[in-house]
Parts: C-alpha cells; structure tokens; sequence
C-alpha cells in the first residue's frame, strides 16, 4: 500500500511567557517599543528593565516521524499534553510546524470540532451547505451528498428549522453527518466521540469503519475512549512529551499505554508539594493495612486517602471514580472535606464489583469550580473470580452486582 | 519503497502555505461568498422589521444631519437640496464605517473557525464587506428616491461612481484588515474602532460640503481617504456644481493604495500566527 501520510522530524514550538497570565496590551507593546528604541539609541544597558518577561520555549512536538499507510486506521493516544491535538493542528495546516515536513496524499478533512461554523440562527439545511462548504466541500458535491447526510443525521423533519432550536443530540448528529460524508481519501477526527449518545458513538464508530474499509480511506482518530479506539482503529500511535513512544499495533500501544499510565498500586506524592490541598497517599486494601490490588469477590475494599494541607479551602471535596478497563467511569463518590490533614477510608462493599480489572481515579476539588488536586495516575486492580453468579457463564455479563428481586 | 516528493500533493513545512497563498484563496472561493451569503442571511433573523433596518438608519441620520447642519447650523448647500447633499455623502461613509466596523471584528467572532479549520483567513474579513455592499445598494435605491422627490437629476459624471464604490471598498480592505489582524493580538481594538467611527462621522464632510474649508488646510484635509472619497461620490451624484478638488484627490487615492499595502502585508505576516495567539 501506498504512503497516505509522512511526517519526518516535525517539531513544532511556542513561545510561553512567565510573567503574568494575561493578554498583552497594545499600550504595553508601544511602551515596549518605545523604550527599546530609546535605550538602544542612548545605548543603555538596562534594557528590559520595564518588561522582565521570561520567555521559553515549550515544545509541543519534538523530532516526530512516523508513515501512515493509505487504508490504515490509525489510534493516537497518549496523556493530556502529550502533543496529540497539535499534530491535529499541523496535520490540517491551521498552524505550521516549526521545522520538519509533512507530506500527504489525497485530500484531508479534518474534524477538530463537530459544527465548526455551524451558526445558530441558520437552518438545517442552510447548515450543511455552509458547513460542508467550510470543511472544503464543492456545492455540487454536498447537493449530491445532501439526502445521505439528512438521513444520516435522523433530522428529517427539522430540517427548516433554526438549528439553535435543535436538542444537541440533533446538532451533534448533524455536524458529524456533514463531515462524515466528506469525501476525502484522509479523515482526522479528533474526540468528536466524547459528545453525543451512546447510540449515536456506535453509529459514528461504525460509519467511520465502513468508510475505512470499504472505501479504502485512511483515518486518523484521537481519543482517550480506549474501548472506541480498539474498536476502530487497526494501527496506533503511543505519543509522549511530543515524541513518538510507540508505533504499532492499536492492541499493542494500548496495552502500553495502560500499563505505563495506570499501573502504580499505590503512590506517595512528594512533599513538598505547591498544592494547597492535596493527596499524601492512596492506596488499596483488603484491610485498611497492608497494600494490595488483587480482591477476591468476596472482600470489601478499602480505599485509603492521605490528605495533607497548606491551607483550609473552602467547600474542597474529595472524588473518586471506578473505571472499567476500557477507563471508562462506572460510578462515583463524594465526601465533602471536614479535616484537612489525615487520613479518609472510603470502603467499597463486597460482591458490587463483578471479577474483572478496574482502575480508580482520585482527585480534590472544589466542585464545579476548580481542582485542588487532579492526579492523572490511576491505581488499577483487579477482583478475582472466586465465586460470583456470572461464573459459569464465559460471556461479558458486566461489570456490577445488584441484587436483583425476583417475584 | 522509494517514495519522492512528487507523489504527494500537499506537503506541509515551514513557510510552505506562504508560497501557495493566492492559489489557496482561489481553491476557497466558495467558502469566500457561503461565508458572505451566511452574514447576509444572518444579518436579519429575528428581527420585527428585518430588511427595513437598512432603510432606516440612513433616513433618520441624514434627517438629523439636515436639519443640525442645513437647518440651524445654515451651512452651504451647494445648490442642491440639503437632504441630497447629505445622502451622497452618506452613502460611502456608511458603507464604510460599517464595513470597516465589521472587518475589525470579524476574525475575533469567528475565532472557532481559525482555531479549527484551515483556509486562507483573509477570505473572513473581505467576506464581511459584501454583506454592508447590500446595505450600500438599498440605499442607493433610497437616494434615488430622494432625487425624483426634489426633481433632481444626477449629471453625466455619475458613470464614474463605480469607481469611487471600488475605491471605498479598497479603503475598508486596507484600514480593516490592518485592524482585524491588530484586533486577534491587542484587544485594545475593540474599544478603539467605534471610537474612530464615531469620531470619523465629524471629521468627514458628511453633514457639510468640503468647500466649507478653507482652502489652505484642503491638502492636508485631503490626508483622510474619506474625504477623497466623499468629494468623489458628490462629484458623481451632485454634478458640476460641485468641482472636484484634484490635488486632494490624487493625495486620497494614493494613500489608500498605500494603505492596502500595508494592510495586506502586515495580515500575511501575522496571519499564520493567529490560530496559536487568538
């Protein structure tokens, strides 16, 4: 197969500026200017002596190279940060790289966003020729495509409507309707997954595989939805700190990213931490004590959590969510804090987890305000089959236990 | 496998988009008048009276203006009735101020688009200023009206009008793109633009004929492209009353083209930027 895409040794920087978060002023900038060109005719020494901005060089990716084979579908994983949504960004030329070259065959729609342009007091049909037009569509070429995208999108009826007064569902189904009938030999689809229903993810998913396969087009999808990207995706790409960690099977990048991301059983953050708020410990146990991530069906688990304190935060609540091994949450708790250094148990009862491999995750926050301490390592463990109602059947039967009354 | 160069059509490296510009802007034509068609069905939803807006504001401005400066203020009228002295002038200073207004704003309120599709941005601000050329035309048809209510008829020299259109559609390419592309770094902008429209309605001989000045500041009066412009479309409309004033005028004209150049270059100097900073 032919080379779709090609990139070799992209780097691609920012400027950050340490001083103060905010925007720059025009009144600053004249100053700026002003006394620059001042000092420097007087030839002064004390040049920045109004503007002691730190600059630095962020690297958002550095040196990356990787081909992607026409037909190939490829996952892009890695952790927030990890330079995933800036070779988005390069890939479909909203910026350039700083260095280094991309080179592609065929024609690119990219999908940052479901309904970039969409505009609120524009009907539905009025929509699909704009936005069609914006992700690079000719007219004739979305007039063509028009039924297969009203159909698509289950609008019908609205269709002449303003799309403001569309449920979101409806908006969501639209914008992906448009772009999915794009066509375009490469689709660069980036988390669009993460809105909509479930219905409407599986319907995407599964238009997004059919244009692969059967239409031969390659694909390149970002998300952070492990079980969607296994699902679609046959190749993948492990990116860390802006460098390419690992390139290969989708099963293999995943099982990688997992276990480098997720594997700590229990971890101490330092000390000496700049938080105000934040986690000491966490760990997992069968009795408060001894640190462990293996449980029987039958033990309570105990979560532990070590709080420790610079100060008293208002409202600061501690979260903890169970993911399934596909990380995706499965259910929550909360407690309001009421003493800010020392320990929390939280204790999670026995027979709820069915047999399987679960991840938690822990954080401090102030809700729906800001987070006090968010830690992106989650502990996994596993409960071991030891007897629960599901054993003797070898299906996926779920991952809780209710008890459930019969009549 | 040996791949080379030609066998892919896009290749993506640093200063690369700078060269394909003028290509990309033709591929992206039809983005260029969806974008004008969506501002134009966008202009007037939900609104009572819709398309009457542009009727509207004008009429009420020139009633005020004529009877401000012809009424009470008992300026020069030049010969012809004041309403019409005023319309024409109206007219381009409307067209502009709005346009230019737009312009400014048009990059920030698209901020969505820039961050997440990729097309050559000058196609957002020079999109804006088809919308206001409709605008421009209703009220065309409005000083027409004017013209048969006081039995006036236009001269000869209203075939150069179009030229005089093109050059204020120049003037707002060249102020509004400068703007536009200041507006995405400063948002001092947004604050300075109205300022300078509201301001302009005085310094410009919107309410008054330009003869009301005296002729030794005429020159540097001429310095405002506007009044260039103004004196262009009176000249037009108004006829042989009204003598064109050719060094002010040349003076105007040359400055806007300078002003475009300027526009042009500092929005693709800082354009590619503008994803990364809005």
């Amino acid at each position: 197969m032919a080379i779709a895409i090609k990139v070799e040794n992209v780097c691609k920087s920012y400027q950050i500026t340490h001083k103060e978060e905010r925007d720059v002023s025009f009144r600053e900038t004249i100053i700026k200017n002003i006394t620059e060109g001042f000092n420097k005719t007087k030839n002064l020494a004390n040049r920045n002596s109004l503007l002691p901005a730190k600059k630095e060089e962020f690297k958002a990716l550095q040196n990356l190279s990787f081909e992607v084979r026409q037909g190939e579908r490829v996952g892009i994983i890695g952790r927030n940060g990890a330079g995933k949504s800036t070779l988005l960004k390069l890939l479909s030329r909203i910026t350039e790289p700083t260095s280094g070259r991309i080179s592609t065959k065929g024609r690119i729609a990219s999908l940052l966003e479901v309904g970039t342009g969409f505009h609120p007091e524009l009907t539905g049909r009025e929509n699909i020729f704009l936005n069609g037009t914006i992700l690079g569509m000719r007219r004739a070429e979305i007039k063509r495509k028009f039924d297969e995208i009203v159909s698509f999108a289950e609008i019908g009826k609205f269709l002449d409507t303003p799309v403001k007064r569309y449920s979101s569902g409806m908006y969501v189904r639209l914008a992906f309707a448009v772009a999915a009938n794009l066509e375009s030999e490469i689709l660069v689809v980036d988390e669009v997954l993460a809105v909509g229903d479930d219905n409407f993810q599986r319907k995407c998913l599964g238009k997004m595989q059919q244009v692969s396969s059967e239409e031969g087009r390659t694909v390149l999808f970002v998300s952070h939805n492990m079980a969607a990207i296994t699902k679609l995706c046959n190749k993948g790409i492990l990116l860390n700190k802006g460098k390419v960690e690992v390139n290969s099977t989708i099963e293999n990048v995943v099982d990688n990213y997992i276990s480098t991301n997720f594997q700590n059983d229990l971890f101490i953050l330092d000390e000496n931490n700049d938080k105000e708020v934040y986690f000491q410990k966490i760990f997992l146990s069968r009795n408060s004590e001894t640190p462990t991530n293996t449980f029987a069906f039958s033990d309570d688990i105990f979560c532990t959590f070590d709080i420790d304190s610079k100060e008293v935060i208002k409202d600061a609540t501690l979260t903890f969510i169970i993911r399934d091994r596909n990380l995706s949450p499965l259910f929550s708790d909360h407690k309001p804090l009421s003493n800010y250094k020392g320990r929390l148990i939280a204790v999670i009862p026995k027979k709820i987890l069915l047999p399987g491999k679960y991840y938690i995750q822990s954080m401090l926050h102030v809700p729906n305000v800001r987070f006090l301490d968010n830690n992106e390592d989650y502990i996994n463990f596993t409960i071991e089959e030891t007897g629960s109602k599901n054993s003797i059947y070898n299906t996926d039967l779920g991952f809780v236990n209710i008890p459930v009354l019969w009549q | 496998m040996a791949e080379n160069v030609a066998e892919f059509d896009l290749i993506i490296e640093p200063g690369r988009s700078e060269r394909n510009y003028w290509n990309d802007i033709w591929r992206f034509r039809e983005l260029f008048f969806f974008m004008a068609w969506r501002d134009i069905l966008v202009r007037y939803k939900q609104t009572a009276i819709g398309l009457a807006w542009s009727i509207i504001r004008p009429v009420l401005t020139m009633l005020v203006f004529t009877i401000v400066f012809g009424r009470l203020a008992k300026l020069p009228s030049e010969g012809v009735p004041y309403p019409i002295l005023v319309f024409s002038a109206l007219l381009p200073w409307q067209f502009f101020s709005t346009s230019f207004t737009d312009a400014s704003n048009s990059l920030i309120s698209n901020s969505n688009m820039l961050t997440k599709i990729y097309f050559p941005r000058l196609i957002i601000p020079v999109s804006t200023v088809i919308v206001n050329l409709l605008d421009f035309l209703i009220s065309f048809v409005i000083l027409l009206c004017l013209m048969l209510w006081y039995h006036f008829s236009p001269s000869i020299n209203i075939l150069f009008l179009p030229f005089f259109i093109f050059l204020t559609m120049l003037t707002v390419f060249g102020t509004g793109l400068y703007v536009a592309a200041l507006n995405v770094k400063y948002r001092d902008f947004k604050y300075i633009v109205p300022f300078v429209v509201q301001f302009g309605l005085y310094i410009c001989p919107v309410g008054f004929s330009s003869n009301v000045v005296p002729e030794k500041w005429k020159l540097l009066y001429s310095l405002n492209p506007l009044v260039g412009i103004i004196d262009g479309f009176r000249w037009c409309i108004l006829g042989g009353n009204n003598q064109i004033y050719l060094p002010g005028m040349f003076l105007s004209i040359g400055i806007v083209v300078l002003l475009l150049i300027f526009g042009i270059r500092y929005f693709r100097k800082v354009e590619k930027k503008f994803a990364d900073i809005i």
